[in-house]
């Protein structure tokens, strides 16, 4: 019988933490058969943020660095500059790398650092129960803008892929999402580009996964699945950014 | 072998390249700023990596990235600086992670000045950051110690897998004096099988500093416990002059000992019989040696150039029936005292 479905190797076999409809695992799962694909799991340092994600190593099977809160590309910028052979990624999440880490995220990108970053917005603090983050959307409740997100006094959402697009130093930068299958499919493909740029040495890759948190949206699952194919990707618009080199 | 003219903050610099480190992370300031000039202009022709970071936060965070790859790698900065990097510093330390870190210190609080201070003693010696730490602190007090404490920065931090700080200020770092380059000392240094280098064939490598299962994290910090205590029974350095017949003892680190070194001199051609404890590493604090000296001379005179911070230690450190005595001034332009300022307090302490 053929086999048309496996865990990727990059995965270890064991159960995830993340509350059921949370699309972290789904984004790991993307992480992992891009490695898979490049054959790169062997020569990979992932570098750990400080959010929901912080298990990355429970998770995948490679050697791991955690960075404190926000300054994964400042240590993922350490761990590449001292071991250029590596396949560096850091995985973080929009309070993470959008409002403590924003100095970090930009220099290591304008510096044009050899590594790949993915980066996942659920529009809170997933870990900490569900604060405002910087890409909460306008009008949108949480537990500390409790009558919505006020544009005059908080400022509107970060979008981060199209800003960091605008940087000389990123040679990719996309936004996707992983609610459907058909949006699974594309985001699968556009991880590959972004592993692509770092597995041929071609620069600074960036990948915006818009994320699902069921948890603090107060939503089930599948209402919360529903929000980021609407309101979400209405704000936060899926698409590729930046592609220096076509591939 | 040759004897050359440099700055404190060149020595350092050298030192660092000659004890193998090809990776330097910083960020501008004054009085330190030699030290990524001097790495930014050799580094690149040795194969190393040198990166301006946009701060200092960004720049620990790179040594420790480095750090955790099994090079070896520095940052340097001063006091507001190294206030910025106290966070990666905890991290370093619950990750034992090796690195160095050199402060030049200035004077503060706040922007302060620029001027030599010793007034972060106790933020480098009692853990800066959070979470009740140590790192290893070392004080030198001619530009041939900039030089040779760096080497030996290197060789304990990778010894003990832990951060290890050059505390200097801008009278040490930037006077120029002899140096002989001395070559790097041979160490007995661990293998380093802890490093992240891509797990190959072999079993994952995680460095980390969160540790969430029952009693894991209290194990942990039993074992760092049991790391500073080993530090302290091994690896106290210290330089006594004129102590053995001493009727008051001095004790002072840094630029502040070579002024009074110079009081000690002047009082001894006066027939007083004063002594200098200098403490070479204040973390771990040379308790023993002031035990020692204490069972004979039970005068202590502390000098900083603060309103008082190494003095605690040596307040826990002395015999008990010996009286300690101190005298400083707050940091700040103009602030630093002559050697005949210092005799002065000498001879006040002796008539007491
Ligand atoms: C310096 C510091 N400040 C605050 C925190 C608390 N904290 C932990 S996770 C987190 C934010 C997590 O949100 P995000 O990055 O969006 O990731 P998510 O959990 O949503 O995946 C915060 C603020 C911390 N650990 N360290
Ligand atoms: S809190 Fe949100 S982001 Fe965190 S695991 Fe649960 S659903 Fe996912």
């Amino acid at each position: 019988m053929q086999q048309v479905f496996k865990r990727p190797i990059s995965l270890k076999d064991v159960q995830t933490h993340f509350c059921p409809g949370c699309h972290h695992g789904t984004i790991h799962r993307l992480v992992a058969e891009a490695m898979d694909e490049f054959g790169v799991q062997g020569r990979t340092i992932g570098v750990a943020s400080v959010g929901c994600s912080v298990f990355l190593y429970g998770y995948f099977d490679i050697d791991v660095v955690e960075a404190p809160h926000g300054r994964a590309a400042a240590v993922a910028t350490g761990v590449k500059r001292a071991r250029p052979d590596s396949f560096v990624f850091t995985y973080q999440g929009d309070g993470d790398l959008a409002a403590i880490g924003t100095a970090e995220i930009i220099h290591a990108a304008n510096r044009g650092e050899d590594i790949t970053v993915v980066f996942v917005n659920n529009t809170t603090y997933g870990m900490t129960g569900g604060q405002m983050a910087p890409t909460t959307l306008v009008g949108q409740k949480t537990s500390t803008s409790p009558y919505g997100r006020n544009q005059h006094k908080d400022g509107a959402p970060i979008r981060m892929a199209e800003l960091l697009a605008q940087l000389e130093g990123v040679a990719f930068s996309a936004r996707v999402a992983v609610n459907s299958p058909r949006n699974i499919i594309d985001a699968k493909r556009q991880f590959k580009k972004a592993f692509r740029y770092q597995v041929e040495g071609k620069g600074f890759s960036f990948i915006e996964a818009l994320s699902a948190c069921p948890t603090n949206w107060g939503m089930n699952a599948l209402a919360a699945n529903e929000r980021v194919g609407t309101e979400m990707a209405d704000y936060f618009r899926l698409g590729v950014f930046k592609n220096t080199d076509n591939l | 072998m040759k004897r050359l003219f440099v700055k404190g903050n060149e020595a350092v610099a050298m030192a660092a390249i000659e004890a193998g480190c090809r990776y330097y992370f910083g960020y501008p300031i004054t009085p330190q700023s030699d030290i990524p000039e001097y790495l930014s202009r050799e580094l690149p022709h040795l194969n190393g990596e040198f990166i301006q970071a946009e701060s200092e936060i960004a720049s620990i965070n790179m040594l420790l990235g480095a750090s955790a790859t099994g090079v070896r790698a520095m940052t340097s900065s001063s006091s507001p600086g190294i206030s910025l990097k106290q966070e990666g510093i905890s991290y370093m330390a619950g990750s034992e992670l090796p690195g160095v870190i050199v402060n030049i210190s200035r004077s503060g609080p706040g922007l302060g000045g620029i001027d030599a201070s010793q007034s972060d003693y106790f933020q480098a010696v009692k853990g800066g950051g959070h979470g009740g730490y140590h790192i290893v602190v070392l004080a030198p007090s001619s530009v041939q110690e900039m030089y040779d404490l760096t080497m030996l920065a290197f060789d304990l931090a990778d010894i003990y897998r832990m951060p290890a700080m050059v505390l200097a200020d801008s009278v040490v770092g930037q006077m120029k004096e002899p140096l002989v380059p001395n070559k790097r000392p041979v160490a007995d240094l661990p293998a380093k099988n802890w490093v992240v280098r891509g797990k190959g064939d072999g079993e994952q490598r995680v460095v980390k500093s969160l540790f969430l299962g029952d009693g894991e994290l209290e194990a942990h910090n039993w074992k760092l416990h049991r790391k500073y205590q080993e530090l302290k029974a091994r690896e106290c350095r210290w330089e006594a002059f004129q102590v053995d017949d001493a009727d008051l003892l001095v004790a002072a680190f840094g630029s502040t000992a070579r002024i009074a070194k110079t009081a000690i001199t002047m009082a001894r051609e006066e027939g007083l019989k004063v002594g200098l404890l200098r403490p070479i590493t204040l973390f771990p604090f040379p308790e023993k040696a002031f035990l020692d000296a204490t069972a004979r001379t039970k005068k202590v005179l502390v000098i900083e150039l603060n309103t008082g911070q190494m003095v605690e230690d040596v307040r826990l450190s002395v015999a008990r029936d010996a009286e300690v005595g101190f005298y400083g001034r707050p940091p700040g332009a103009g602030s630093l005292p002559t050697p005949e300022e210092l005799l002065e307090q000498i001879k006040r302490t002796i008539e007491v």
